[in-house]
């Protein structure tokens, strides 16, 4: 009986001991030689692997900010400037800084706006219908409904209102990482500068048609008349292909353009509401 | 005759030709004919007239703009009204010529009379000159330019013409009434395309469901080198690969013509249009369009000047039936559903198909079940499913390996799909994006 | 204004469905049912009602409160599995056996996998295999035909199979065959056996009526026929007293209830002609082997089980024919 059990210990052993020296020497033949700064650079990554910042994956990002000498269009959009800076850290060089941005939907074409012409029977997707035709809308440049953006995104940063059929971002959640802006076959969305308390001021508008077709299609498009142009201050509002375009670096929020706006294409969101109450507003911003 | 008919694949939909056996009626010009520049594959043609130029019937209006483009003519006379955007019938606008017609002007160089005239002495030379500059392009609905197709690329040659009469998308009947009504023309058409061509011998594809248009078709040919074949009932027999793999049992290559095998295939009405323009100096200015449709009073096959608004056309068939939910450009397999009536009758239309409520709608997409019906009906040898899965989740580089761009988008697999998947809109899809993905790589 | 749909092409779709398609299959297993009752009277009914039954239920109930859906039991794909099911178990077997195999092959089979369409192996048999493995005994004594009235208390015997099996280790073929039931009896269904899979006329009868229908193509069931008459014809060849002839092999067993209803599952068959004509071999081969050279006298369900299993990596690496050759272009 305890010849059994010698017999099996040392077979065991003698089995565990080969295949420990055969390991051992293929893992010294196969061993993959890479600089240890990529996988410390990786862990201060947000290894969401989102590919916002415009590589496959984090450790991929993180073997280009090892090797590169240049940063200029190196950017985690995710982590922001703050992993940017441990990253610069751990490889002992300066980060640059980028100010924060946000996802912007540019078109307000609910179905009161613009009215619905047909109904669309296909599979479901933005794409598809983009290839296919102008949209239940007339619309050839709003918004399509279905949410090919919401599919892509990875924070739940966006989803689709069902009263008005468009898509709303999340400020808090959303990274700018660009997901929805490549998703979007019309390329309704923007990334735009993130300001004070997420306040935006934009042109919920992309239509580039004239501006009596615009109009006919939908009751909010911006028509081209060039009237915030005239009004800003700044030199933030450019026309182009019959339509105004903010700038968000350049914008200073002053809010003149759109009172002028005559089809209320410039939308405001997130300010204190009526002018009245102002001062009350002001206080309470003063203590948060 | 012992049929003839593709080997892989194909589908059997419900024929539904409402308007077969209905004689061709000419309808009168409409008050307002809008001509777009875009009719044609391939670049959209330069236009020449301007806001408030008189123009006359068959007038060159807009040139065309490159070897793969096509010249447009006036169908009317009266009027420019704009030259400006309009929708199409994808609903986007594009650029068109607007014409108040005004009473019916020909140029006087048509020949209007319907004597029949035949043996041309013309060089195939003057033949090929003649196409290119009435504007010919394939009438079957790809609207390729006859002219490109007549230009036989260099170290290739042509052995057949094959004429397209197959019509083997449902409810349309436009090509059956011309091989009834006008085979006489027909043949000439066709003999002048094999002169240009330079060709001994055609062949003539007929689907078996057409008796009538093989018999009169083969009355007709009695003596020439022409030759008229009986083809087995199936979809898609039409699209170009399948009409030559059924009639000379050659494959052609896969992302090549039908001129890499010696062939070169036109459709009944574009040999028709040949016969007009090289005989009668006749432009190609209107086309048969069949209007047809189950709720539809009068479903009938109207000879219509191109820029006709879809509207007129529904309204001389009895008027748009109050049921109707989807109207459509083209057959039920490959047509294009429009959002409105208002647009015009352009060059690729071959029919406007009305459905009602009941036949109109998708039915629920069922999760997929592995039957392989999709795999087994496909004719050019691929998998839907497959195909369907990878652009579905924007696997866009496996697409192209599982020869993606080889899909004909006859529509088969979304046909006989149990689940009632929308196989060709993710296949189209995918084939959108692998194109790009294609020219980008050759562009570096 | 009317306002029209608007869709992609085709505008236009075929009749058929899953359900129908479904129903299809159940149809034409009817006059295998009829047969198995005129031979083994209640308890086919019983065993028949009972997998239906469950199966259906353990769908609805797992659908509905585990997964969370929209429940999908009357589409016709659940009573196929119990029908199915109860075709390949014996039918003096007990109710709640039934029950639990039903549970097995729907619960495991097909629902662990997120439901029809992706489940890797044929539910049916997953329960079969399941009971097999589970109940050896209750699943290995089959009743004699011709005992109406009697379910769980009928007279068992042994399959012509598990005769075949026992009598080789010590008999010739020449010597056993004269116990086991004439070819005309196993063509007509009087012998032991699972409950649906003794008639083997009532069973080509069904699959005539599914190659009209197109439901399935000839390629997999002819394909596994073809290739068992083969295998074993040669093997029969060599040897005729160890190895029974190729009819005896087509004929018994369950060899034609697979072929045609088992191997034919949509789901967990290749999908290309020439993967299933590679699929339809490879259980032929392994039929023969289990039958032949294995432990069990009966080896198809596991043949099946098996090439199930391989069916993904045929998927993959067998292709149909392409239209047009290759070229390349400049």
């Amino acid at each position: 009986m305890s010849q059994i059990i010698i017999y099996t210990i040392i077979t065991l052993v003698a089995i565990g001991a080969t295949a420990a020296i055969i390991l051992y020497f293929v893992a010294q033949k196969f061993k993959v030689l890479e600089d240890p700064r990529i996988d410390e650079v990786e862990a201060a990554l947000p290894a969401a692997n989102c590919g916002g910042c415009g590589f496959p994956g984090c450790h991929n990002f993180a073997e280009t900010l090892v090797k590169s000498e240049n940063w200029d269009n190196l950017f985690c959009p995710v982590g922001g400037n703050e992993t940017m800076a441990k990253a610069a850290a751990i490889l002992g060089r300066e980060a640059i800084e980028q100010a924060p941005r946000v996802a912007v939907v540019r078109c307000n074409g609910t179905p009161e706006f613009r009215p619905r012409i047909n109904s669309y029977d296909g599979a479901h997707t933005c794409a598809i219908i983009h290839s296919l035709y102008t949209g239940e809308a007339g619309c050839p440049f709003g918004c399509l409904g279905e949410g090919d953006c919401v599919v892509v995104c990875d924070f739940d940063a966006i989803h689709m209102d069902p009263d008005t059929d468009l898509p709303v971002v999340i400020d808090d959640k959303c990274t700018a990482c660009g997901a929805c802006v490549e998703a979007c076959p019309r390329d309704i969305i923007e990334l735009r500068k993130k300001n004070k308390k997420d306040r935006k001021i934009f042109v919920s508008c992309i239509n580039e048609e004239k501006g009596v077709v615009a109009k006919k299609n939908c009751s909010v498009a911006c028509i081209g008349c060039s009237k915030c142009f005239n009004v800003c201050p700044h030199e933030a509002i450019t026309m182009e292909n019959n339509l105004a375009f903010i700038d968000s670096d350049k914008c200073k929020l002053c809010r003149k353009c759109v009172p002028v706006c005559p089809t209320g294409a410039i939308l405001e969101l997130n300010f204190p509401p009526p002018r009245k109450k102002e001062p009350v507003e002001a206080s309470e911003t003063k203590t948060d | 005759m012992s049929l003839k008919t593709f080997s892989r694949g194909g589908v059997h939909p419900p024929e539904h030709k409402l308007s077969a056996g209905n004689k061709i009626i000419e309808l009168p010009p409409p008050e307002v004919a809008v001509i777009p520049v875009a009719q044609h594959l391939g670049a959209p043609s330069k236009v020449l007239v301007n806001r408030g130029d008189q123009v006359k019937v068959g007038q060159l209006i807009a040139e065309s703009a490159g070897f793969v483009s096509s010249n447009i003519h006036s169908s009317v006379s009266g009027k420019v009204l704009k030259v400006d955007q309009f929708m199409d019938s994808s609903g986007y606008r594009r650029l068109a010529i607007q014409i108040q017609v005004e009473g019916d002007q020909w140029l006087d160089t048509i020949d209007r009379s319907d004597d029949l005239v035949r043996n041309s002495v013309l060089p195939a030379e003057d033949i090929r000159k003649k196409i290119l500059e009435a504007g010919i392009v394939g009438l079957g609905g790809a609207t390729f330019p006859s002219h490109v197709k007549l230009m036989v690329p260099q170290g290739k040659t042509s052995e057949y013409l094959l004429i397209n009469g197959v019509e083997c998308e449902p409810y349309l009947t436009a090509d059956h009434s011309l091989m009834m009504e006008r085979s006489e023309e027909l043949l000439s058409g066709i003999q002048l395309l094999m002169k240009g061509l330079g060709v001994e011998r055609a062949i003539i594809g007929i689907e078996n469901n057409k008796p009538d248009a093989i018999q009169k078709m083969q009355q007709v040919v009695q003596g020439s080198s022409v030759a008229v074949q009986g083809l087995k009932v199936k979809y898609p027999q039409g699209g170009e690969k399948q009409l030559v793999k059924a009639l000379l049992k050659r494959e052609v290559p896969s992302g090549g013509l039908p001129i890499d095998v010696g062939v070169v295939v036109f459709n009944v009405g574009t040999a028709l249009a040949t016969y007009e323009a090289v005989m009668k100096n006749r432009p190609l200015i209107d086309r048969v369009v069949t209007v047809t449709g189950k709720s539809l009073e009068k479903p009938s096959n109207f000879q219509v000047r191109i820029g006709t608004p879809v509207s007129y056309l529904i309204e001389q068939a009895g008027g748009l039936p109050e049921n109707t939910a989807k109207v459509i450009n083209g057959g039920p397999m490959m047509g294009r559903a429009l959002s409105t009536i208002d647009v015009p009758v352009v060059k690729g239309s071959s029919g406007i198909l009305l459905m009602n409520e009941d036949e109109a709608r998708r039915k629920e997409v069922k999760p997929c079940i592995r039957c392989a019906k999709c795999v087994t009906v496909c004719p050019m040898g691929l998998e839907p499913y497959l195909l369907m899965t990878l652009s579905e989740k924007s696997l866009y580089e496996g697409m192209e390996p599982e020869k993606v761009m080889d899909c004909i988008e006859c529509g088969s697999c979304s046909y006989t799909c149990p689940s009632s998947r929308p196989l060709l809109d993710y296949i189209r899809l995918g084939k959108g994006e692998v194109g790009k993905i294609m020219r980008a790589s050759s562009a570096v | 204004m009317n306002k029209f749909i608007v869709s992609p092409s085709p505008h236009a779709y075929t009749d058929e469905s899953v359900p129908k398609l479904m129903y299809g299959v159940i149809i034409s297993l009817l006059p295998a049912l009829a047969v198995s009752v005129f031979f083994f009277g209640i308890g086919m009914i019983v065993v028949t009602t009972v997998s239906i039954v469950s199966c259906i239920l353990f769908e609805y109930l797992i659908q509905k409160y585990m997964m969370k859906v929209k429940p999908t039991h009357l589409d016709g794909s659940a009573m196929l599995t119990g029908m199915l099911l109860a075709f390949c178990l014996p039918t003096n077997i007990p109710f709640w056996i039934v029950m639990i195999g039903a549970l097995a092959a729907v619960g495991i089979g097909k629902m662990t996998f997120g439901g029809l369409g992706n489940n890797i192996f044929n539910p049916a048999l997953v329960g079969r295999v399941f009971l097999f493995i589970s109940f050896p005994v209750a699943m290995t004594s089959w009743p004699e035909v011709g005992q109406w009235m009697n379910y769980t208390d009928a007279v068992t015997g042994a399959t012509p199979l598990g005769l075949m099996k026992e009598g080789l280790a010590t008999q010739t073929v020449a010597e056993i065959m004269p116990r086991v039931p004439s070819f005309l009896h196993l063509l007509m269904g009087k012998t032991m056996g699972s409950a649906g899979e003794v008639s083997a006329l009532a069973l080509l009868l069904g699959m005539c009526y599914l190659l009209y229908r197109k439901i399935i193509s000839w390629h997999i069931p002819i394909t596994i026929l073809a290739t068992v008459v083969v295998f074993s014809g040669i093997l029969w060849l060599a040897n005729p007293d160890r190895f029974a002839d190729p009819l005896f092999h087509l004929l018994s067993g369950g060899l034609m209830l697979g072929a045609i209803y088992m191997a034919t599952d949509y789901v967990t068959s290749p999908m290309s002609h020439k993967g299933m004509i590679i699929y339809g071999v490879g259980i032929g081969v392994v039929t023969v082997l289990i039958r032949v050279f294995g432990a069990y006298p009966e080896g198809v369900q596991f043949a099946i089980l098996i090439f199930n299993g391989f069916t993904p990596l045929i998927n993959k690496f067998v292709k149909p024919k392409r239209f047009g050759k290759e070229v390349k272009h400049v």
